[in-house]
């Protein structure tokens, strides 16, 4: 294959709106009430944007994403390089960490609420659960791939252990570090809606659980439209970094 | 006065089979040796042992009478592998090699390292993009870099064309005339062996010991095609096959 304009990531979303439009405006084949047409979404979507409440959901939920999801991966590096390093923490951290993660991310949300209250704190604590797993899973696994010969070649150039992290260690394990970044912000956003559906009075979450109340399905899809865009261009950004970061790869990219 | 490395009734196995029983060799400040045997027949492991990076099961590796415990700058191994850092250009892995002494005039020494060893077009290159033969002189630029008392060189030149070999055989001599490292350099070719060192050890069948050790009592700068040179290379290879 040559190079593809990424454009053609367009075409798919494209299709669908076509057939979303023919489906719902011209072959009436769906009741109106419960899912309108694109263009009730657009406007009902401009109006909120016009009126200034979308953006006003957009901020707060970013905010609780970005809070959440720096949270949870700054933890989850410190702890993730111990474990990484450390074989006496791994056994003694480890267990622990990996019974947690099986705990499902609602199951979470009653005791956070009781005993956080219902403000941001139980939000975002949900959210940085829900990032600090990927990251740290990923690193402890990139930390253990670290090629052997090349920590050798640490040792033989007299790096004390802290050079040898920050050197060696930490850059070979970038590409999985890096890959759990991108995981862990997807999960944020998962979380932040869980979070949101549950107790909040704004975000896209709250946005959403507000149009069941009213019966507004417009609104319900102006948030999930948001929800994606909003996590692809987190997503994108991360992978843009990514790209940068990891140019010196020798990797198969695929064809 | 004791010598400079001694090493001393080592004895090392992996997992039952044993690739040293009691080898003994002591080695001058500034000398060069050159060890050759056969493939597999130890001599990446001596240097490792030496380097402290393995430790030896009998015997002792010592550097200025000091037991070798664990690796550390007194002693440089240049690997047999090229083991650069792929997320480091050219230029920064042989930056990484630099003794904490010379990373005040880091530019100047790792500018010269590289035109040394003639990568200055390449320094903003990456691990991925080079040559095998690249690749190995850019490892030797670093491991020359950390200017270590002991130099360990793993098949330096291994794989590089004729001509090249030729020109960094004579880049090592230079380097060991700057400033005088002893020297224990692992390599198959025989004429190498014989042009670089001040002795050549032939290790033997595992479990290695010191099968012999052939002396080169000639002054640098040699004649490659030296007639004592030639005779040496004789000898040598009855004793390698
Ligand atoms: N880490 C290891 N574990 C087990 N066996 C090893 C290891 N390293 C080397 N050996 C064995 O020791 C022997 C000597 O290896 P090596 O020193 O690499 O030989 P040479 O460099 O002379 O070709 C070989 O038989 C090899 O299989
Ligand atoms: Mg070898």
């Amino acid at each position: 294959m040559g190079r593809l304009n990424p454009l053609v990531g367009l075409i798919l979303p494209a299709i669908f709106l076509v057939l979303w439009w023919y489906i719902t405006d011209i072959a009436h084949l769906l009741p109106v009430n419960q899912f309108p047409t694109p263009g009730r979404v657009w406007n009902t979507g401009l109006q909120l944007f016009n009126n200034g409440e979308l953006f006003r959901h957009i901020t707060v939920s970013l905010g609780r994403v970005l809070a959440g999801f720096a949270i949870g991966a700054v933890i989850a590096l410190l702890l993730g390089t111990l474990v990484g390093l450390f074989r006496p923490v791994e056994r003694l951290a480890d267990p622990f960490l990996q019974a947690l993660r099986n705990v499902p991310s609602l199951a979470w949300v009653p005791f956070l609420l009781l005993w956080m209250g219902i403000d941001e704190p139980p939000k975002i604590t949900l959210i940085a659960i829900g990032a600090f797993f990927p990251v740290y899973l990923n690193l402890v696994s990139g930390i253990r791939q670290t090629d052997r010969k090349l920590v050798e070649v640490g040792y033989i150039f007299g790096l004390k252990p802290f050079a040898l992290i920050y050197r060696i260690v930490l850059p070979a394990a970038l590409p999985y570090l890096l890959a759990g970044l991108r995981i862990g912000l997807g999960q944020a956003w998962l979380f932040l809606v869980a979070a949101e559906l549950i107790a909040s009075t704004r975000g896209l979450g709250f946005m959403l659980i507000d149009a069941e109340n009213s019966s507004r399905p417009d609104i319900m899809l102006v948030a999930i439209i948001t929800l994606a865009v909003l996590g692809k261009l987190c997503d994108w950004l991360l992978q843009l970094a990514e790209r940068w970061l990891l140019r010196w790869t020798d990797t198969f990219k695929g064809r | 006065m004791s010598s400079l490395l001694t090493i001393e009734g080592v004895s090392k196995s992996f997992s039952g089979s044993q690739i040293f029983n009691d080898l003994n060799l002591a080695v001058e400040a500034g000398e060069i040796i050159s060890l050759v045997g056969k493939s597999g027949c130890g001599k990446s492991t001596l240097l490792r042992l030496v380097a402290g990076l393995d430790p030896v099961h009998a015997g002792q590796v010592r550097v200025n009478d000091l037991p070798i415990t664990a690796p550390g700058r007194q002693v440089g191994l240049m690997f047999q592998e090229p083991r650069l850092f792929p997320w480091l250009n050219v230029r920064d892995n042989v930056a990484f090699g630099l003794s904490p002494a010379r990373k005040s005039s880091k530019d100047n020494v790792v500018a010269g390292l590289l035109e040394e060893v003639d990568l200055t077009d390449s320094a903003k290159l990456l691990p991925r993009q080079l040559s095998g033969g690249m690749a190995q002189r850019v490892a030797l630029a670093r491991a020359l870099a950390g200017e270590p008392e002991v130099l360990l060189l793993d098949e330096p030149f291994s794989a590089l064309d004729a001509f090249t070999r030729m020109r960094l055989q004579d880049l090592v001599l230079k380097v060991w005339h700057d400033y005088r490292p002893t020297m224990l350099l692992v390599t198959h070719d025989i004429e190498e062996a014989l042009y670089l060192s001040d002795r050549v050890v032939v290790l033997g069948e595992k479990p290695a010991g010191v099968q012999e050790i052939i002396e080169v009592k000639l002054p640098r700068p040699r004649n490659r095609n030296d007639v004592q040179l030639l005779e040496l290379r004789g000898q040598l290879l009855a004793e390698l096959s």
